[in-house]
């Protein structure tokens, strides 16, 4: 078989870090890859139908652009999230980048496959009928039969 | 100077958005037909070429002009 294969793992559930599976895997369908994301740990949060609750934080993320330089203490205050947050939001809308939920889309129609990670569905206790449809569960021996095979290999 | 069967125009949408968009163009052309894209973001140069060299539909011309990248992509 000549048909190429990229095998992702989603590990992160933060506005920012939910990108890259999705920019990479909708890509690489589009250039003819066989693609799985395999979601696991904060990774599931991007499998929810509904993405509005992802954030991103400045705290602890010291290479964040910020309007003006803000020391640490000040990250912690009420409110600094949900201003960053939406200072991304504005500033992707600008520069024309997809949402994450259009970008995930366009892996669905590109046939992406994508499997939640069993255990970690079992240990944040979600609600499967809280993720989108058309997603498989599975273990680490699922995600290695699909991997083993794969050209490429990513942790993210 | 090419001849194009259809246009798609990307401007505004940044990475991977151009590259998707010309994919699910080119799936409703017939092989050897013209698809012309007309892209603003600058890395979309690099990203057609690779696109055509990995996909095997061929790059038959690129230009820019004004700020705008413009692409004719031929369908395999």
């Amino acid at each position: 078989m000549d048909e190429k294969k990229l095998a992702i793992i989603a590990t992160k559930g933060t506005l920012d870090w939910g990108y890259p599976p999705f920019i990479l895997a909708s890509t690489a369908a589009a250039l003819g890859y066989a693609t799985e994301i395999f979601f696991t740990f904060y990774g599931l949060q991007l499998l929810k139908k509904d993405l509005s609750h992802l954030r991103v934080s400045p705290l602890g993320n010291p290479a964040m652009p910020m309007p003006v330089p803000m020391p640490t203490l000040m990250m912690v205050l009420p409110g600094m999230e949900g201003m960053a947050t939406s200072m991304m939001k504005s500033k992707m809308k600008a520069k024309g980048v997809a949402s994450l939920e259009e970008l995930r889309e366009l892996c669905m129609e590109a046939e992406v496959r994508m499997v939640a990670c069993q255990m970690t569905v079992d240990l944040f206790e979600f609600d499967t009928a809280d993720f989108i449809d058309g997603i498989e569960l599975g273990g680490a021996a699922s995600f290695f039969e699909f991997a083993g095979e794969s050209d490429i290999t990513l942790f993210i | 100077m090419v001849q194009e069967d259809k246009v798609l125009d990307a401007r505004g949408l940044n990475c991977p958005l151009p590259i998707l968009r010309t994919k699910k163009a080119l799936g409703e052309l017939t092989a050897g037909q013209v698809l012309k894209v007309v892209a603003t973001d600058p890395g979309a140069v690099k990203d057609f070429e690779a696109f055509a060299k990995q996909t095997k539909n061929p790059l038959l011309e690129h230009a820019e002009a004004g700020g705008e990248f413009i692409f004719f992509i031929q369908k395999a």
